[in-house]
């Protein structure tokens, strides 16, 4: 039970599966246009690959709070670079990551300092 | 096929033709820039014995030492073979230009170990800084310390060699969101101050790490602002624009202009368009050194024109 407890929103889809159902029938359209939006929620994590000299996805939707981490698996350096200087990663080898927690709601333009048409969009609210 | 790649009389190469052009320069070509109109004479083989007299330079790219991936794991090493192909030169060159990415990282012990192969030529080279030679904690001091004595603002410089001048451009900082290689205002602003007093008839070779022209966009091979430096050259008789950072031969002639993309020395990437993303091509390993080289261009005295030789590191 406390290993459970450490997870409130785990335990309760364990434990209530009948309840989640029913919230998850009621409410799957918003989830649904939720999901289109690539939202998630606050003080959560998510991450932007850079493949094929590509920011995937190339546009994120995330709440206020949230931690978005870069990885690159492409063979070449890239870094993470905000139009407006809200950010920017050192050169990223290959496998190497940057994370940044957005604090304040907007939309951050952001590129490659090495390849600069890659390009991506964060947009926090 | 082999002689109408370059010889275009200023039409202009399509795709297809340059594409061409690059299968068979690869194996090395001599061309040559007379009266204007630039005009292959062969391949290295039945060119050598009527190369004329005049002065000599290589230019070597791409360097990428620290590069270990699938697609050379052995950057350093083939660097060692390129110069080697340098110090058996018959004739040895004036100088040598390079057209930077001389490391992977711009690590200290990358440019160490470039530096020491380098070295090993005897001959003075004039650097250019590429995108992988700036991403030091200081964005380009490291390079800077080591080969911007003399330079202007990120390192370019302007000098001259048996009447012929030679401008060495940076346009890989400061670099904008879904834009190309910049040069920005104050290096063309320099740039047009150095040109005024040059006559119409002083040959003149301009190089830089990204293309000038765009040669495609989609991978971001261009300068956004390269057709500035293309307008105020446009007065002059000869000019040779020397690039690397596309890891292919990829040649042009536009009126008096000759557009020359240099081999890496590490690394082969793809033809335009050919592959998801620019990334480094793995090619079958008794392949590689065909795809990596150097160029040596000959400066012939009198009649103002420039002759080239694309070496690969497999002949």
């Amino acid at each position: 039970m406390p290993i459970l407890m450490n997870n409130p929103r785990r335990s309760a889809a364990r434990f209530l599966p009948g309840r989640a159902l029913i919230v998850a029938t009621l409410l799957g359209p918003v989830v649904g246009a939720l999901l289109a939006f690539a939202a998630v929620s606050a003080e959560e994590q998510t991450e932007i690959k850079i493949d094929n000299f590509v920011f995937n996805p190339p546009e994120l939707t995330i709440a206020v709070g949230t931690t978005v981490k870069f990885v690159n698996h492409d063979d070449i350096p890239h870094s993470v670079v905000d139009k407006d200087n809200a950010f920017r990663s050192k050169a990223l080898d290959t496998d190497d990551s940057f994370s940044f927690t957005f604090a304040n709601a907007g939309t951050f333009d952001y590129f490659c300092g090495l390849h600069p048409h890659m390009t991506g969009k964060i947009i926090v609210r | 096929m082999a002689k109408k790649g370059l010889d275009d009389h200023g039409k202009g190469l399509g795709r297809r033709e340059v594409l061409e052009c690059m299968v068979w320069a690869g194996t090395g070509v001599l061309w040559t820039v007379s009266g204007g109109i630039p005009h292959s004479v062969g391949l290295i083989g039945e060119a050598a014995a009527a190369e004329p007299a005049g002065f000599t330079f290589l230019q070597m790219s791409d360097s990428h030492i620290g590069f270990d991936k699938a697609a050379n794991p052995d950057a350093l090493g083939t660097l060692r073979e390129a110069v080697a192909k340098v110090k058996a030169m018959p004739t040895k060159p004036s100088f040598i230009i390079h057209t930077g990415d001389i490391t992977h990282l711009s690590k200290p012990a990358e440019f160490d170990n470039a530096d020491k192969v380098f070295g090993e030529t005897g001959v003075q080279i004039h650097w250019v800084p590429g995108e992988h030679d700036i991403i030091d904690e200081d964005r380009g001091k490291a390079y800077l310390e080591r080969y911007g004595k003399g330079s202007k603002g990120a390192g370019w410089y302007s000098f001259d060699d048996h009447s012929v001048h030679f401008i060495g451009l940076v346009n890989v900082v400061d670099l904008k969101g879904g834009g190309l290689g910049n040069l920005g205002a104050e290096q063309l602003a320099w740039l047009e101050a150095d040109l005024k007093d040059k006559s119409n008839s002083t040959p003149i070779v301009v190089f830089a790490h990204i293309p000038l022209q765009v040669i495609y966009k989609d991978w971001g091979w261009g300068t956004e602002d390269g057709t500035r430096v293309l307008e105020l050259l446009k007065r002059f008789g000869s000019v040779t624009v020397l690039n690397g950072h596309i890891h292919q031969l990829a040649q042009k002639v536009e009126g008096n202009m000759t557009f020359h993309t240099a081999m890496s020395t590490a690394f082969p990437q793809p033809a335009p368009g050919s592959a998801p993303s620019p990334g480094p091509m793995v090619v079958p390993a008794d392949q590689l050194r065909s795809r990596l080289g150097l160029s040596s261009v000959t400066v012939v005295q009198g009649n103002k024109s420039l002759a080239s030789i694309d070496k690969t590191l497999a002949g």
